[in-house]
C-alpha cells in the first residue's frame, strides 16, 4: 500500500517520544507516547478504500444470510454430499453452517476492520479522582437525612416504627411457606420398586428385555448377560421410564463355586444372580459386565462392583453394593421374584438406612 | 418280439444281456443308495477333524493342551464350540501373541480352510455353539436395521458405544471397536462371549435378533453417512470438547493475535 502514499503527507518524525525523560529518576512517569496517525487518517484515498472494504464485508454477510435462507428453502434435507475432509455429510447442514458462519464472521471482521482503520484511535486519558464527595455535599446530605428522620417521627412514634419492623420481618415468611411445594416427601417411593407386587403366593415373572418373554434357568448359560423387567410392564406404558429406572435387572450366571458371598448365592437360583441395574452412586444404568472377572463397571464414574461377591464396591464413588433381588422358579419353571429388593435401589438419600 | 427271439442265439447276444444287466444294477444302486453322500460327508468331517487335530497340536496345544483340556496358560476348549474357534482364529486374536489384559485383534494367520479344520476338531471335543452360515447373519429386510438398533442400545451400547466405536473397561481391558468387523464374527461374538464379553445365547437372544443387531452394526459402522460432518471418533463430548477448546478457541486466539500484531499506523516502527 505504501506506493499509494506520497512521502510529503507523512508527518514529521517525533524524536524520542515515549522514552523516559528524566534519566535521574527511574520511576518518573514517562507519559503517553506521541500519537501516530494511521494511513487512513492522513490519506483520504486510503480512508475511502477502507470504507469500501468494511462495506464489502457487510455486503458479503448479507449475501450469506440470503444464501442461508435460500439453502433452507432449496436443499433437500436427505441429500448427502461428499466434502473432502469431512466425508459424506448432509448437504443442508453443511450449507446452513457455512452460510451462517460466513454471515456472522463478516459482521465481526467488518466491525474490527472499521474500528482499526476509521474510528478515532486517539488515546484519551481519563485521570483518576477521589471517589469521596466533597465535605460540603456530605454535610448537606447528612443534614437532609436528619431533618427527614425528625419530620417522619420515626424515632418518636414508636408504634409505627415497631409495626413497620414487624411487617418487614414477616414478609420473607411467604417465601419460606412456598418451599413446601418442593414436597411432598417421597415417603416409600425411594425404598420400593415395581417388584414389591411380588409375593411368595403370587410371584412376578422376570421378562427378558430383548424377547419380552419369560425365561427359564436353563436359558441362561454361564457367562451370559441378560436384562430383565417385571411382568406386566410394557414399553408403551405411560410411566415406563419412571418404572424401568427402578425395576431394571441385570441377570448374570456365575458358576456356583465361583460365588464368594453365601447370602448372594442364596438369593440367586443355581448361580443365576439378579442385580439391580441402577448404580448406587447417582443412578446410571450399569451393565459393562466382564464375564471372566465378574466385574460390572458403571460408565458414568467408573464405580466397579464384584458381582461374584455380592456386588461389593471394589472401585469408585458408589457407597453401597448393588441390591440383589431374590429369585426362584414357579411351577412352570420360569424365573420369578417373590418379593422386593431388600435394600433400596439407586443412589443414597437421607432416610436410607445404612 | 419275434425279431428279438430270432436273434437270441446271435454270438453277441450274451454280451448285450450282460451290458443291460450291468446298467440296470448300476442304475438301481445309484437310485437306492442315498447314504452314499452322507458317508462321504462323514469321511470329509473325520478328515477335517484329523487335519484340525494336527494343526491344533502345532499351533494351539502349547497353551490349550494336546487335547484342548487347557493348562495354566490357556483355558479348556471343551464345549466352546466351532463358532468360538472361527471367531478367535478368524479375527487373528488366536494364536495370542503375548499374555496381557486382553488379546487384541490382528491379521489372521490361518486360512479359512485351516480355521474350519481347527473348528471341526474343537467341536469334536464337546458340543458348543456352531459356526453360523451366511443365511443366519445376512439380513435382507431393511427393517432389521432399526430393530437391531434398539437391541444394540439395550444390550451392546453400554460397552461398545452408541456408534460401535468401543470403549474402556477395567484394568486395561476394553470393548473393541466394531468398525470393519465381519458380519459372521459379530454374530459369533454374541454366540460365544469371547474374553470378557458376556455371551448372548440363542435361548435369551434368538438368532433373528442377532441378525438384526449385525445389520445395525454393519450399517452404522460402514454405510451410514454422518450428516453432521466430522465424527471425531463418535466418542461424544470428550473429543468434541477437545476439538472445540483446542481448534475453536485456538483459532480465535490466533486471529486476535494476528489483528493486534498488524498495526495500521502509517509509520511502521
Amino acid at each position: 500500500m505504501s506506493h499509494d502514499m506520497s512521502e510529503e503527507k507523512l508527518p514529521e518524525p517525533h524524536g524520542s517520544a515515549g522514552e523516559v525523560a528524566d534519566h535521574g529518576n527511574p520511576f518518573a512517569d514517562p507519559g503517553l507516547p506521541a500519537h501516530e496517525p494511521r494511513r487512513t487518517d492522513i490519506d483520504e484515498r486510503a480512508a475511502k478504500r477502507a470504507e469500501r472494504q468494511v462495506s464489502l464485508m457487510f455486503v458479503v454477510s448479507m449475501l450469506a444470510t440470503i444464501g442461508f435462507i435460500a439453502s433452507y428453502v432449496a436443499i433437500d434435507p436427505d441429500k448427502i454430499v461428499y466434502i473432502f475432509p469431512l466425508g459424506h455429510v448432509s448437504a443442508l447442514n453443511f450449507a446452513l453452517g457455512l452460510t451462517l458462519g460466513v454471515a456472522l464472521f463478516m459482521i465481526g471482521a467488518g466491525a474490527v476492520h472499521w474500528a482499526r482503520t476509521l474510528m478515532s484511535d486517539v488515546e484519551l486519558p481519563a485521570e483518576r479522582h477521589p471517589i469521596e464527595a466533597s465535605d460540603e455535599v456530605r454535610n448537606d446530605v447528612i443534614d437532609q437525612f436528619k431533618t427527614g428522620a425528625a419530620e417522619s417521627g420515626f424515632g418518636r412514634r414508636k408504634m409505627i416504627r415497631n409495626t413497620l419492623i414487624g411487617s418487614m420481618a414477616l414478609v420473607p415468611l411467604s417465601g419460606v411457606v412456598l418451599l413446601r411445594d418442593l414436597g411432598p416427601l417421597p415417603e416409600k417411593k425411594l425404598k420400593e420398586t415395581g417388584w414389591r407386587e411380588a409375593t411368595p403366593a403370587k410371584p412376578l415373572q422376570l421378562v427378558n428385555m430383548s424377547t419380552m418373554q419369560p425365561m427359564k434357568p436353563e436359558d441362561l448359560v454361564i457367562g451370559s448377560l441378560t436384562f430383565a423387567m417385571p411382568e406386566g410392564l410394557t414399553t408403551h406404558d405411560e410411566d415406563f421410564q419412571q418404572r424401568i429406572a427402578k425395576d431394571a435387572l441385570m441377570l448374570v450366571r456365575i458358576a456356583p463355586e465361583d460365588i464368594k458371598d453365601d447370602k448372594s448365592k442364596e438369593l440367586g437360583f443355581e448361580g443365576i444372580l439378579a442385580y439391580s441395574k441402577i448404580c448406587t452412586h447417582v443412578g446410571c444404568p450399569i451393565s459393562l459386565y466382564e464375564q471372566q472377572t465378574h466385574h460390572a463397571l458403571c460408565p458414568c464414574h467408573q464405580s466397579t462392583f464384584d458381582l461374584a461377591d455380592g456386588a461389593r464396591v471394589i472401585f469408585g464413588p458408589a457407597g453401597h453394593p448393588l441390591p440383589q433381588l431374590k429369585i426362584t422358579t414357579d411351577d412352570k419353571g420360569n424365573l420369578v421374584a417373590t418379593g422386593d429388593f431388600e435394600k433400596p435401589v439407586g443412589p443414597s438419600y437421607w432416610e436410607r438406612a445404612r | 418280439m419275434k425279431k428279438l427271439s430270432a436273434r437270441r442265439r446271435h454270438p453277441l447276444a450274451a454280451l448285450v444281456v450282460l451290458l443291460l444287466a450291468l446298467a440296470a444294477t448300476g442304475g438301481l444302486y445309484a437310485a437306492f443308495a442315498p447314504a452314499d453322500k452322507a458317508q462321504a460327508d462323514v469321511a470329509a468331517q473325520s478328515l477335517a477333524i484329523d487335519e484340525g487335530k494336527k494343526l491344533f497340536a502345532v499351533g494351539c496345544s502349547s497353551c490349550h493342551g494336546l487335547n484342548g483340556q487347557g493348562s495354566s496358560d490357556g483355558p479348556s476348549l471343551v464345549g466352546v464350540g466351532s463358532a468360538a474357534v472361527d471367531f478367535q482364529v478368524g479375527t487373528g486374536r488366536m494364536p495370542a501373541q503375548q499374555p496381557g489384559a486382553q488379546v487384541p485383534r490382528k491379521k489372521a494367520i490361518y486360512t479359512q480352510g485351516e480355521i474350519d479344520q481347527l473348528a471341526a476338531f474343537v467341536q469334536s471335543l464337546g458340543p458348543g455353539p456352531i459356526t453360523p452360515d451366511a443365511k443366519q447373519y445376512t439380513s435382507t429386510n431393511p427393517d432389521d436395521i432399526s430393530k437391531g438398533g434398539e437391541l444394540f442400545r439395550t444390550n451392546c451400547a453400554q460397552c461398545h458405544n452408541f456408534a460401535g466405536q468401543g470403549g474402556a473397561l477395567t484394568k486395561g481391558k476394553y470393548a473393541p471397536s466394531l468398525e470393519g468387523v465381519d458380519a459372521k464374527h459379530i454374530y459369533e461374538a454374541m454366540q460365544t462371549g469371547p474374553q470378557n464379553m458376556p455371551s448372548f445365547p440363542d435361548s435369551t437372544m434368538p438368532e433373528e435378533q442377532k441378525k438384526q443387531i449385525v445389520a445395525f452394526v454393519r450399517h452404522t459402522t460402514n454405510d451410514e453417512p454422518n450428516p453432521g460432518g466430522l465424527t471425531l471418533g463418535s466418542l461424544g463430548p470428550v473429543t468434541e470438547g477437545l476439538f472445540g477448546w483446542i481448534f475453536g478457541l485456538g483459532t480465535l486466539i490466533a486471529v486476535a493475535i494476528w489483528v493486534a500484531a498488524h498495526t495500521t499506523k502509517a509509520k511502521k516502527s
